[in-house]
């Protein structure tokens, strides 16, 4: 996958190109605003990590021309701004999401993946699987191989999220982000919990454990 | 809501103006003084003609009586009969003992108390122009005895002009003074309706400041009047908080940014290096708690910035209408797997007898939503094993309340002011994790939007309550069902 990277701080601009391609991404990379919209615009990327704060032109301005000339490359935005209100900023100017520095790297991969997953075509699904585990979308029931299995609200769209992203990393944050509508971190962690309930209802008593914890980095869910 | 309630509401909000209830006294203490003044004029006007009359009166019997003792009864028969032939304001009649009429020029001896002592009065009929006219009449009656027999004479003065005076001064009376009223009354709502506008829209303007819109400018109506001279002295100042608040987020941002760039590449270092211990299979628990220092010194950075924030209310833009029992609702079931893990009975109480509609208030969800998550999550560490935590949105006297109260240790009532502050932790819970800036965050989140931090017994443990002042009546959805099933959803899509 094609990734464009626009960092002015050249430290932190090496790490991630370094850290992407090792995660074996194609990376440009660019160190102003100016450079980073003629690489954008002239190149086809499936992702852009774009900094709030450029020289040159601000990452707002940068992603508001893409847009402006019909660009639609997913924009992740990098900010060391205080964050009150800048996420929301940064999302009307047409970013599809948002990180804070300092960030995990693991954090960045997996909302890069994410962003890129929502690039492929969608389809309107009302059916998802991973293994034998069946989730119908219309009717809210969920079923591993023969057997039905009662989810509450919450436990259904969290497995929803899951399984939309099955094979892919998701983090505790993106799972706080998108499933409970969070934008901060509670002290203590409290989706680690709630995931071992969803966990004790889709995979107890079955051979093959499909929600799979990644150290370091959060939960995956996956056939194998 | 209808037209006619919202009129309604208008009138009453203008009975309830200063400038109305001022204009009101001095309508009527005016009234008060215009009906005493009219009232001392009729009274003294009637007075001065009543007195003129009787002397008329008294002169005339004078001059009769001394013709009676001049010439007896017929020389006084002869002078009312020659008095009555020309017509005037005197009026007489002589009568007999049993009042049947001798002469003079009324007809008939008027029915009156035969009262020789006092001025009277009484009707008599007169014809002008050959229609008979009731008129009124005052007099005195003169007894004549003598050896033939007892004689009346009755002496009046027409007092009809005196009665149209009067009645003028009557119907004029309750005529000015509803005048006077309706005048007044109109002026006075004239009169504060304007100095109404004047201060709506100051309110107005300062009400949009406080939500966070520092642009706003009170508008000055050009007219150079005290409230265009509390306009300009509000803008200047709003000026000048504008251009504070602009420095102070300046701030916040690049120490921000000065800030968190070197963190970042602190951890991406620690990350690398993790990286190349890893694949050399070396040992990277050391780095490992290095880069949980981090997270942890990342934490307290993002909370102490946040309440930085939130204490400048900058954090503006992002208010909306929330209902308190749908948040609550939310922290609730995130903490409830974690709170049963800790064998703690985490309750959400739904408010009896209380709308759904009703626990609405203007405010930032992220901003309460963390202030609550707080509580909670203080409430579940601090509570043993076998306790409760509850969580309890609803209505109060003074405001709309939300809180958490836990079976916890609680903390003594001398603490209680300072675990609000930064950085403050209590010698029992200096040694489990936390950062010391949870109660303040909580407390800013409270300053934020007017709202109280409340910290009681709840015997045992903490009640910690949140009591956000009752929104002004238009946030009220129960009177509009249209308007109220909008709020959730829209809520919702943020």
């Amino acid at each position: 996958m094609r990734i464009l990277v626009v960092e002015d701080d050249l430290e932190a601009q090496r790490y991630l190109v370094q850290g992407l391609k090792e995660s074996g991404h194609v990376v440009d990379d660019a160190a102003d605003g100016d450079l980073g919209l003629s690489l954008a615009l002239s190149r086809p990327y499936d992702v852009a990590i774009i900094d709030r704060m450029l020289p040159k032109m601000d990452g707002l301005g940068v992603v508001a021309e893409m847009r402006e000339h019909g660009n639609t490359t997913p924009v992740l935005f990098l900010s060391a701004l205080s964050e009150v209100d800048d996420r929301v900023k940064g999302l009307k100017a047409g970013g599809d999401d948002y990180l804070t520095k300092p960030y995990a790297f693991v954090e960045l991969l997996a909302r890069v993946d994410a962003l890129m997953r929502r690039r492929s075509p969608v389809t309107v699904k009302t059916q998802l699987s991973v293994g034998d585990l069946h989730l119908d979308l219309l009717t809210r029931a969920a079923k591993r191989g023969d057997q039905a299995i009662d989810l509450q609200p919450r436990e259904f769209r969290l497995l929803e999220y899951l399984m939309r992203h099955a094979g892919q990393v998701v983090t505790r944050t993106m799972l706080l982000e998108s499933v409970w509508e969070y934008h901060f971190d509670p002290q203590t962690n409290v989706i680690d919990v709630h995931i071992s309930r969803l966990r004790a209802k889709i995979d107890k008593g079955f051979d093959t454990p499909l929600l799979h914890t990644i150290r370091g980095a959060g939960y995956m869910i996956r056939a194998r | 809501m209808t037209g006619r309630g919202a009129m309604m509401r208008n009138s009453f909000r203008l009975l309830r103006t200063q400038a109305f209830r001022i204009v009101l006294v001095y309508v009527l203490l005016f009234a008060f003084s215009v009906s005493a003044l009219l009232f001392f004029t009729y009274w003294n006007t009637r007075r001065t003609i009543d007195d003129e009359t009787d002397q008329i009166i008294e002169a005339e019997i004078t001059g009769l009586n001394e013709q009676y003792v001049r010439l007896g009864i017929r020389g006084l028969d002869e002078s009312v009969m020659n008095r009555s032939l020309h017509p005037g304001q005197a009026l007489y009649i002589l009568a007999d003992s049993a009042h049947r009429y001798l002469a003079g020029d009324l007809d008939t001896w008027p029915s009156i108390t035969p009262d020789p002592s006092n001025f009277v009065e009484f009707d008599y009929e007169r014809r002008t122009s050959g229609v008979p006219e009731t008129r009124r009449a005052r007099g005195r009656i003169f007894p004549i005895q003598t050896p033939v027999g007892d004689y009346y004479l009755l002496v009046a003065e027409d007092v009809h002009d005196r009665d149209i005076t009067q009645r003028m001064f009557t119907t004029t009376l309750p005529w000015t003074v509803a005048l006077i009223l309706v005048f007044g009354l109109l002026g006075g709502a004239l009169m504060s309706r304007n100095m109404l506008r004047r201060l709506d829209s100051i309110n107005r303007t300062s009400g949009e400041i406080v939500a966070g819109n520092l642009t706003r400018r009170v508008p000055v109506s050009g007219a150079h009047d005290e409230f265009d001279v509390l306009a300009e002295n509000l803008n200047r100042m709003l000026d000048r908080i504008e251009r504070l608040m602009k420095g102070l987020r300046e701030v916040t941002d690049s120490v921000a940014h000065d800030l968190r760039t070197p963190l970042n590449r602190l951890r991406q270092r620690l990350e690398q290096q993790q990286g190349r211990l890893q694949s050399a299979g070396s040992d990277t628990s050391d780095i490992e708690r290095a880069i949980a220092e981090t997270d942890q010194l990342i934490g307290t950075f993002n909370a102490l910035l946040l309440i930085a924030e939130t204490d400048a209310g900058t954090a503006r833009g992002a208010m909306s209408p929330l209902d308190l029992a749908s948040v609550a609702a939310d922290v609730s079931e995130l903490y409830e797997p974690l709170a049963d893990e800790k064998n703690v009975t985490l309750t959400l109480i739904r408010p009896s007898g209380v709308h759904s509609g009703e626990t609405m208030i203007e405010g930032n969800r992220s901003l309460i939503s963390q202030a609550l998550v707080n509580l909670v999550d203080n409430a579940i560490k601090y509570t043993p094993p076998g306790g409760r935590v509850t969580i309890r949105p609803g209505l109060s006297f003074q405001g709309v309340d939300i809180s958490v109260a836990d079976s916890g240790p609680g903390i003594p009532p001398e603490e209680r002011p300072r675990v609000v502050e930064r950085f403050v932790r209590l010698e029992a819970s200096r040694h489990s994790p936390g950062t010391g800036l949870g109660l303040a965050l909580v407390q800013s989140v409270a300053h934020f939007h007017n709202a109280e931090l409340l910290l009681e017994d709840n015997a045992p443990g903490l009640k910690a309550t949140l009591r956000f002042p009752r929104p002004a009546a238009r946030l009220m959805p129960t009177a509009d069902p249209v308007k109220a099933a909008q709020i959730p959803s829209r809520s919702a899509a943020e």
